[in-house]
């Protein structure tokens, strides 16, 4: 049955979320923003304190998107400091075995706060992932890593913080190609692992987009993610490479979850200021008695909505546990680009109020603008969307 | 719960409309859109699938079934997939129907639903758009003034589909500058049928100027009697059925041109191997499912009986501005053999741009 009412439980996660938000992001928003690179280590802490009443661990369902939603309300770099298995955890549930998930993240939960990261970009590739060039060699019982990894969110703390890990993509056959490309999991500490350097960014300034360094990083054998074997019978084989995808039809929804999170801050300040001002938006006036200002607003308001019906839609599936490859990627090109341009809207409608970094508007623009980047930019998600639509391969549309 | 998938009742009924649009309407829209009218042997066949009179009572001659919005949306999307002339002629009758089975007086609903439960189509309308810039619903110019024990109507309308056929029209007027349904037989003294419209697109659909000069109707005429009705919830079932058809339409455009797109070469390739093609052919399939989702979303508000402006006319407006992009792509991806008539897409670009004022013209 179609149904778009939330469960109480529902209901209680988007209350416990919002309130801790409210109580711990918004009023450190700002200070992160201009102190990059520090921790906010209290609220690391008291995230960590809570992490079983306001579960922040990425489960992959409609709740996941509801709660992911309002802590990026909140603020979605400090939401990218809250202690969790992350996208390293998405990944080990996308393509790792059920002892390997026991074995990584099976106490997770328990002892100090810990990170989970993923590392696939490197300098030479950003959305080709499949040309990586970073290296792994099977050497008696374990790997060898080799490469660069920049542009690894949670990169510091997952690989400087006990119990913590990262999970890197390398090739163990250059010559396979796409069959080559295999997932490692690199406990935090592991020798031959290190943080080169932290990014300094556009915005989601409280979170830690690192470069790491693997040189001869030495790694058990049993922590490759999928199978070994490289099937090189044929070159067009994908097989590692589609844990890589599979990994990304969880979290590109959990990427467009955060987006629109952001993109209704800003609303939320911009209805609010009207508000203030005595101005209301009227629905269901004919376009042509709409002044300008509530065009752009019920423009806006809408394409929120379009965004996050297409996330819940994403995530519903995941639940469901239904193949949403095209409606991941449908939902993450949605939402990336509606929020750039809510957020970016919302800043021209406020004027001085929205350039000022008095409110938190301008930040909310700044912060908007990686969802259309990380995880795929939207122009790797439409590509994404029209191989699907049109049923072409790789080679057809490229 | 929050769940995308429509129940197993559902999805029997969207086969149904499928089928027939596919099997029925997509092989005559051509011709009916030249030919400007619709053959009735066509009209009679899908209203013995009863989609009108599946959800009036029993009591009323009815078999009773629940009235849904959802239900109502999935249909009128499967629909105008095959064609909106057609669709909004074989919908019409509801126009009149479902108003009076959501607020009818008793004495409406027996004197009225029992005649959209026979076998035969029942033509009967519904008047609200008025032949003037700036028209807006809840400010007409028509007025309806009770004089005695009755009302007197004056004004104009257009857009009034199948008014020379129908029995019974709905006109909606402004009584003391609120918007209220008034019930008009046909025949009553005062109400003018005007020539048929000749409009760019639904060009299938027979619609007319009325006009009212001292039409006057009894007291008991008045949609939902002394209470009288709520316009606001007319308004936004209609914005749910527009969008719903928009994006039945704009899936329509969507798959000819993706179809075309493959088969055609250029430069040794199918076009559709282009990012230019590609990328327009993806953000019409992602703005399609997002329409669709608001739509259903609108429905659930509506099915719930709860207060569903917001979102009717958010889902509305967008759907006003996605069939237009979707439409003019498609012709755009066929390029000159898009402007011609022997492709449809083109009929789907003039059929879209009328969403933005048939307000009124179809409802769920």
């Amino acid at each position: 049955m179609i149904d778009f009412e939330l469960t109480p439980e529902q209901k209680e996660a988007i209350r416990i979320a919002h309130e801790f938000v409210e109580e711990l992001f918004r009023p450190i928003s700002r200070y992160y923003d201009e102190h990059e690179h520090e921790s906010p280590q209290e609220l690391i802490d008291r995230a960590w304190a809570e992490r079983n009443k306001n579960t922040l661990a990425l489960g992959l369902d409609v709740t996941a998107s509801l709660r992911i939603e309002e802590l990026c309300w909140g603020d979605a770099g400090l939401f990218l400091c809250v202690p969790g298995p992350g996208l390293g955890g998405a990944a080990i549930f996308a393509s790792g075995t059920k002892e390997q998930m026991q074995r990584f993240l099976g106490s997770f939960n328990e002892g100090e706060p810990k990170w989970g990261a993923m590392a696939m970009t490197e300098p030479g590739c950003g959305s080709d992932t499949s040309a990586i060039s970073a290296t792994a060699v099977h050497d008696g019982a374990e790997w060898v890593l080799n490469g660069e990894k920049i542009f690894v969110t949670w990169g510091k703390r997952a690989a400087e913080n006990p119990g913590g890990l990262v999970v890197v993509w390398a090739t163990v056959d250059k010559s396979a190609g796409r069959a080559g490309m295999k997932s490692f999991v690199v406990p935090a500490g592991t020798p031959g692992m290190r943080m080169e350097k932290l990014e300094k960014k556009l915005g989601i300034r409280a979170s830690d987009t690192a470069t790491l360094i693997f040189d001869n990083c030495r790694i058990p054998f049993e922590n490759i993610l999928g199978n070994p074997e490289v099937k090189k019978v044929d070159k067009s084989q994908t097989k590692g490479f589609k844990g890589a995808m599979a990994t990304f039809d969880a979290t590109r929804p959990i990427v467009a979850a955060m987006a629109i999170g952001v993109g209704r801050a800003a609303l939320d300040f911009v209805k609010e200021t009207l508000e203030k001002e005595g101005i209301t938006i009227r629905y269901g006036v004919p376009k042509q008695k709409l002044t300008a200002l509530e065009r752009d607003v019920i423009e806006m308001e809408a394409n929120y909505k379009a965004a996050k019906l297409l996330t819940l839609r994403s995530l519903w599936m995941m639940g469901q546990l239904q193949p949403n490859n095209l409606e991941a990627s449908m939902a993450k090109a949605k939402a990336g680009l509606a929020v750039t341009k809510i957020t970016q809207k919302a800043v021209e409608i406020m004027g001085p109020l929205g350039y000022s970094r008095k409110y938190l508007l301008e930040k909310w623009m700044r912060d908007a603008k990686i969802n259309d980047i990380f995880e795929g930019t939207g122009q790797i998600n439409m590509l994404i969307v029209a191989r699907r639509v049109l049923d072409y391969s790789r080679d057809q549309l490229k | 719960m929050i769940s995308f998938s429509p129940t197993e009742e559902q999805q029997m009924i969207v086969s149904m409309a499928k089928q027939f649009a596919n099997d029925e309407m997509r092989k005559i829209y051509r011709q009916c859109d030249e030919n400007g009218e619709i053959p009735d042997s066509v009209i009679d066949t899908v209203w013995k699938m009863g989609l009108t009179s599946s959800s009036i009572p029993e009591e009323y001659g009815g078999p009773g079934g629940e009235h849904s919005a959802i239900t109502g949306s999935l249909i009128a999307e499967e629909l105008a997939w095959g064609d909106l002339s057609i669709t909004m002629h074989i919908l019409c009758p509801a126009l009149f129907a479902y108003p009076v089975l959501e607020m009818g007086a008793e004495t409406q609903k027996k004197k009225y639903l029992p005649l959209f439960c026979d076998e035969k189509y029942k033509a009967a309308t519904a008047a609200l758009i008025e032949p003037r810039f700036g028209f807006d619903p809840y400010s007409l110019s028509t007025t309806a003034r009770p004089d005695g024990d009755g009302y007197v109507l004056n004004g104009e309308k257009c857009y009034v589909p199948l008014a020379a056929e129908a029995d019974l029209l709905l006109v909606y007027a402004a009584e003391n500058g609120s918007s209220q349904g008034f019930i008009i037989e046909k025949d009553t003294k005062g109400l003018e049928i005007g020539e048929q419209e000749k409009n760019m697109g639904i060009r299938a659909l027979a619609t007319y100027e009325i006009s009212l000069k001292n039409c006057r109707i009894p007291k008991e005429n008045r949609l939902g009697g002394e209470k009288g009705c709520d316009f606001n919830r007319i308004m936004n079932c209609s914005r749910v059925a527009l969008s719903a058809m928009a994006t039945g339409l704009a899936k329509a455009a969507f798959e000819y041109s993706r179809d075309y797109a493959k088969e055609r070469v250029a430069f040794g390739e199918p076009i559709a191997s282009r990012q230019a093609i590609a990328f327009m052919l993806a953000e019409m399939a992602i703005e399609i499912d997002a329409t669709r989702l608001m739509t259903w979303e609108a429905a659930w508000k509506l099915d719930r009986k709860g207060e569903a402006t917001k979102e009717a006319s958010l889902v509305k407006a967008y759907a006003d501005d996605m069939v237009m992009m979707v439409t003019d792509r498609a012709v755009q991806i066929l390029g000159g053999h898009g402007y011609v008539r022997e492709h449809p897409v083109e009929l789907w670009l003039r059929n879209g741009r009328g969403f933005v004022t048939f307000d009124g013209m179809a409802i769920v």
